[in-house]
């Protein structure tokens, strides 16, 4: 095998310096993604690159400052306080999952997306099981039961992200305080998830075909025992935060994002409903039972960093609501499909049956066959759109496996929300955006 | 091209131009490189308005694959997920970019959110997106030799240097 080296003289990801910008670039870097008309973008290019040079600054913000969220790099020039451009860099925590994910068999294939947004692992799982589910053709016989365990973890998973949103939220803008109390509540969360799946994080507990265990005795008490506890604490927060004059004059008109700009851009989740535009998988492409639940979507108006804010710390509330349909409704039942070809055989029968012992050991080292085909499967995670495009050939391994990352695209949005803009803000966008690294370098 | 021949269905469902393909009850449009942007442009108009979506697929391990429609199949293919908000629909469409000369022309001015999709494609398949404003690399480093997510890109044999050691 002989390592291509096409020709590919790519020129530096860096922020250009003023003095080398030519308008295309310009427009590209302040406003590219603006459906302009032409004059509109010439007026814009024309305003911008008379700014002399030595009165602006390119700074680095990242990719280790704090209030970056992992390792985010934006390069940004300052006119004194003021940010006139910003480009994010991306790329430091590029792992190469998706190759890593051509090697794995699709049994094992969890443990790799998993990991990717860390922070509601679980939505990651179920997208990539619900792909492979379909492209064998059993994604309408995955026993009900499994199917509501699949909504009670991915709507928990949401709330214990919303509340580490709200803790780095927080802590960006200066109430450290909150910092802790988010954590605190969203370790609740965590430990219910170690106590059904092993793990705080990363549980590879969805699985194609339904889940690797079924619910813990006393899983009710443990759920009702978070869904008691948390809304004193919301309201807690409500009034640390929501009401505070301090809070509402770092977020509200900062960071503002229009529908049409958020469309354009492909950004999805709580940035695009913050534009005004109801849209959320989970009532408009209901995957799961989602459609017998009733909950609300929460919509913004001025697409601004408060928006962004209230409507996570408001989709908790919803969550919540959720959660306490599903316990009423959790049917009795198996937790997986009985399905020879995807599932082990139970713990007893490998006793007693030698086929059984072949079978259990050909499934966990080969893995499952799964049709030719492609398939692209797209649900509703607290960032936004996550979808999982695998591309089979027949065999154990996906052929390609790509997944489309809400991050990823999402920060696409933050030089335009910049612009403009103090540099302190910048901050404030940033913890807006909500982005995961993990998975927007997968 | 895409000669639609009728062999096997006589009547290809075509929209655009372009046949389209039931998978696994999903849409799939296939469209040739010179109908791409057009198709593209045409189904925004037609209501979807969001590109959520693009990325590359690689099929040197596959190449005698089947695409029906009397479409010939090329090393990679380009796809591209559209969806539509008004419509509450998604419609992929896919494109074959053969390896010869690996390009496609951008997406950037009808979808500007696909900047980030098309240099990821770039930096992994090495699919060049002509009169896209910023051909770099996104996620490997500029100075990395080969595109990672082709199939015939060797693992396992990358140089590390680590700086300062002893060779």
């Amino acid at each position: 095998m002989t390592v291509i080296s096409a020709g590919t003289a790519e020129g530096g990801q860096e922020l250009l310096s003023r003095s080398e910008l030519t308008a295309k670039e310009l427009l590209r870097e302040v406003g590219s993604v603006l459906r302009l008309s032409e004059t509109e973008a010439a007026l814009l290019a024309e305003v911008e690159t008379e700014a002399p040079e030595d009165q602006t600054m390119i700074i680095n913000m990242g990719p280790q400052h704090p209030s970056t969220h992992g390792v985010l790099r934006l390069m940004l020039e300052l006119q004194g306080e003021t940010v006139l451009r910003c480009k994010p860099i991306i790329g430091y925590l590029h792992t190469g999952m998706e190759k890593t994910g051509e090697a794995l068999t699709y049994m094992q294939g969890g443990t790799n997306v998993t990991r990717m947004d860390y922070l509601s692992p679980l939505n990651n799982e179920l997208v990539f099981s619900m792909a492979v589910e379909k492209l064998l053709g059993i994604d309408g016989d995955i026993p009900e039961r499994a199917v509501w365990m699949r909504m009670l973890l991915s709507e928990l998973n949401r709330m214990s992200s919303h509340l580490l949103f709200l803790a780095t939220n927080g802590m960006d803008l200066g109430a450290v305080s909150m910092m802790l109390y988010g954590w605190r509540e969203r370790e609740d969360v965590l430990r219910f998830f170690q106590k059904v799946t092993g793990l705080r994080m990363n549980h590879n507990f969805i699985r194609p075909g339904g889940l690797a265990a079924d619910l813990p005795s006393g899983w009710r008490d443990d759920v009702l025992a978070i869904l008691e506890g948390l809304p004193s604490r919301l309201e807690e927060y409500d009034i640390l935060m929501t009401g505070q004059p301090i809070w509402r004059e770092r977020l509200q008109g900062v960071g503002v994002i229009t529908a049409q700009e958020a469309i354009a851009l492909g950004a999805t989740g709580p940035i695009l409903r913050s534009t005004g535009v109801a849209w959320d998988l989970r009532r408009d492409m209901p995957y799961l039972h989602y459609d017998q639940l009733e909950f609300d979507v929460i919509v913004g108006q001025y697409g601004d960093a408060y928006d962004r804010y209230a409507i996570r710390f408001n989709e908790i509330r919803e969550s919540m609501r959720i959660v306490y349909q599903i316990l009423d409704r959790m049917p009795s039942g198996d937790y997986r499909i009985q399905n020879k070809k995807v599932t082990p055989p139970p713990r007893a029968r490998i006793d007693e049956s030698m086929e059984a012992l072949i079978h259990h050991f050909k499934i966990f080292t080969e893995g499952f066959k799964v049709p030719e085909g492609e398939v692209y499967v797209a649900i509703e995670s607290p960032r936004g759109e996550i979808g999982c495009y695998i591309v089979s050939d027949g065999s154990a391994n996906p052929y390609r496996m790509h997944v489309r990352a809400p991050s990823f695209v999402n920060i696409q949005t933050m030089p335009h929300m910049m612009r403009g803009g103090l540099v302190a803000d910048a901050v404030a966008v940033i913890s807006s955006v909500d982005p995961v690294l993990g998975e927007v370098d997968r | 091209m895409s000669d639609v021949t009728d062999t096997v269905e006589n009547a290809v469902a075509t929209q655009h131009g372009c046949p389209v393909q039931d998978s696994h009850g999903q849409q799939v449009l296939h469209a040739s490189r010179d109908q791409y942007v057009s198709v593209i442009k045409a189904l925004a108009d037609e209501g979807y308005e969001m590109c959520v979506d693009l990325t590359g697929v690689d099929y040197l391990a596959n190449p005698h694959r089947t695409i029906g429609f009397g479409i010939q199949p090329e090393r990679f293919e380009v796809v591209v997920n559209l969806l539509s908000l008004t419509l509450r629909k998604r419609i992929r469409v896919r494109v074959q970019v053969p390896a010869e000369d690996a390009t496609l022309p951008t997406l950037f001015d009808v979808h500007p959110g696909t900047e980030a999709h098309e240099r990821e494609t770039f930096d992994m398949f090495g699919i060049v997106f002509t009169g896209h404003p910023d051909m770099t690399r996104i996620l490997m480093p500029e100075d990395w030799d080969g595109h990672p997510l082709r199939k015939d890109y060797s693992q396992g044999s990358i140089p590390v240097q680590f700086k300062g050691a002893h060779s």
